[in-house]
């Protein structure tokens, strides 16, 4: 049998379905090893995820052409994004954010965090952070002042005292009833 | 805790107890987190990972929730060993796979284990038996908030906890829970409840986790959207899915006896006959016969059997576990008369 794109013995046997329809192809070693990388182009994972086949491509950028969008922390292209379906580090939110918007909605149907906050967390930069020399953006974030958000100290000990009756860690929990009772005298 | 010491029992979430436990056999909350201090794992290397994991074995001793949990170092595991965490369900089987840089952390009761440096750099899981997704929500939330007084997580307002994949931005969380349904198999309704699941966005999944096929009847139904809910509104979403899956497999069990009784009987009888008289027999063949046998019990067509000992079987029957029993390792061929001896023993004497 011939391969289907040229002439050369068809090795490679493919069977697609699409829309219900059975496709059949025939290649040979070189023209399958083209054709599958265009279709690892079609159907990367992240166009998968969002059930589509260009999410980005059509939202307009800041930033410009989302082809050299590239993530300033950690070094990972937006196109090596779509690609793979994940992202290289917390600063890639920042850097695809026009993107992400989009994205992120048509995964889960909303771009908004509605849950719980950490009791510490360390503000991301804004804007594009550390040069790609430095892979871990540590000393960047390090400087930045931490956020207590929402729960008071006091709801933290409450919680952290349920815990530990529930673990039966009676010897904690009295520890934290007694944080607790004093932090109440306080205020 | 050394790892062999788990052997001989099964995880405090097997135990076959808590409400609803003929049907919903445990229930799982997972948090996925990043911390500031590296890249996510797909772009770290060896030094970046193995900051994480000092920071997190650090981060454990402070934390009350885990004085009695273990920090396991995959590296320095065996095969089997990590294979064996992976069939007692306190980490993925991706995680096994490449060990290097990653730690899994278990706790003595194996409610909680955390995963170091899998897709995220913290996985966080607690398991509880039976259908108790709100109580197992109550640890997790505990354990999740002391480990962030301690860690630099990777959370923005606006998008809530920051993942390596998309589609666990956001809460990063997911909430399963292990129902066990042959009547809906049976009567041949499952692809209905299967498709209705789907709809509202949840998905199914087979008993021994991601791209398994849903041997013995169970299925591990969990969220698929973390963005745009809070954590509380998911729960109330899985309680609800949960109790109307719980009704349609009570219904259709009630409908086998009252239609189909003796058919019925038949099943469950020959499966019992087979598991105690067999001298070889497959995992595959063993969970299909364990979950008839597990249904005569629940049904009352089966009495003096322990469904915790049913549990058990499930879990001791994997491969990993039987060649850690046996201490050495088994073929294919020595793990299926090791497999049928075992389940004999089990049931040694029951009649």
């Amino acid at each position: 049998m011939k391969c289907d794109k040229c002439t050369k013995k068809a090795t490679v046997h493919l069977t697609e379905i699409v829309d219900g329809k059975v496709m059949e192809m025939h290649l040979c070693e070189d023209c399958a090893r083209e054709q599958s990388e265009h279709m690892e182009q079609q159907f990367g994972l992240a166009d998968l995820l969002a059930g589509l086949t260009d999410f980005g491509k059509h939202v307009p950028s800041v930033q410009g052409s989302t082809e050299t969008l590239q993530c300033g922390a950690c070094g990972l292209t937006y196109e090596d994004f779509r690609k793979f379906g994940r992202f290289g580090c917390a600063h890639c939110y920042v850097a695809f954010k026009p993107q992400l918007k989009t994205l992120l909605k048509k995964i889960h149907g909303s771009s908004t965090h509605l849950g719980k906050a950490p009791v510490h967390y360390v503000p991301l930069e804004t804007g594009v952070a550390a040069p790609a020399a430095a892979p871990a953006a540590t000393a960047v974030e390090a400087a930045v002042p931490v956020v207590t958000p929402q729960l008071s100290e006091i709801d933290v000990l409450r919680a952290e005292l349920k815990a530990a009756i529930k673990h039966e860690d009676f010897e904690q929990a009295a520890i934290l009833r007694d944080k607790i009772h004093a932090l109440e005298g306080r205020s | 805790m050394e790892l062999n010491d788990l052997i001989h029992g099964t995880g405090e979430w097997l135990k076959g107890t808590g409400p609803h436990a003929h049907i919903v056999l445990s229930s799982r909350i997972r948090l996925a987190r990043n911390l500031t201090l590296a890249p996510f794992t797909n772009r770290s290397e060896k030094p970046a990972m193995d900051e994480v994991l000092k920071a997190v074995e650090a981060a454990m001793h402070n934390v009350p929730m885990l004085k009695n949990a273990t920090f396991f170092r995959l590296n320095e595991m065996d095969n089997i060993d990590r294979q064996f965490l992976v069939e007692r369900h306190l980490m993925s089987h991706d995680h096994a796979t490449n060990p290097q840089g990653k730690a899994v952390i278990v706790s003595a009761e194996e409610a909680l284990s955390i995963m170091v440096n899998e897709e995220d750099h913290l996985r966080i899981q607690a398991m509880q038996s039976g259908f108790n997704i709100d109580g197992t929500w109550e640890v997790v939330n505990a354990l999740d908030n002391a480990l962030s007084e301690q860690l630099p997580y990777a959370f923005t307002p606006e998008w809530g906890f920051l993942t390596a994949c998309p589609t666990n931005t956001g809460t990063a969380m997911r909430g399963s829970v292990m129902v066990h349904l042959p009547a809906l198999v049976m009567t041949r309704q499952i692809n209905k409840v299967l498709g209705a699941i789907q709809k509202l966005s949840f998905a199914a999944r087979g008993f021994y986790g991601e791209g398994t096929q849903a041997a013995g009847n169970f299925y591990q139904i969990s969220n698929q959207v973390s963005l745009g809910h809070s954590e509380l509104d998911i729960i109330q979403n899985i309680n609800g899915l949960i109790r109307q899956i719980i009704e349609q497999e009570e219904q259709a069990r009630q409908a086998l006896l009252l239609q189909n009784k003796s058919v019925l009987e038949d099943k469950v009888c020959r499966a019992w006959g087979t598991l105690k008289s067999a001298r070889i027999i497959s995992s595959q063949e063993t969970i299909e016969l364990l979950s008839m046998v597990r249904l005569g019990v629940d049904v009352g067509l089966l009495t003096d059997l322990d469904p915790k000992a049913l549990n058990e079987l499930f879990i001791m029957i994997q491969p990993a576990h039987l060649q850690k029993i046996e201490g050495k390792k088994l073929t294919t061929a020595e793990r299926d008369t090791r497999r049928a001896q075992l389940i004999r023993e089990k049931f040694q004497n029951k009649s």
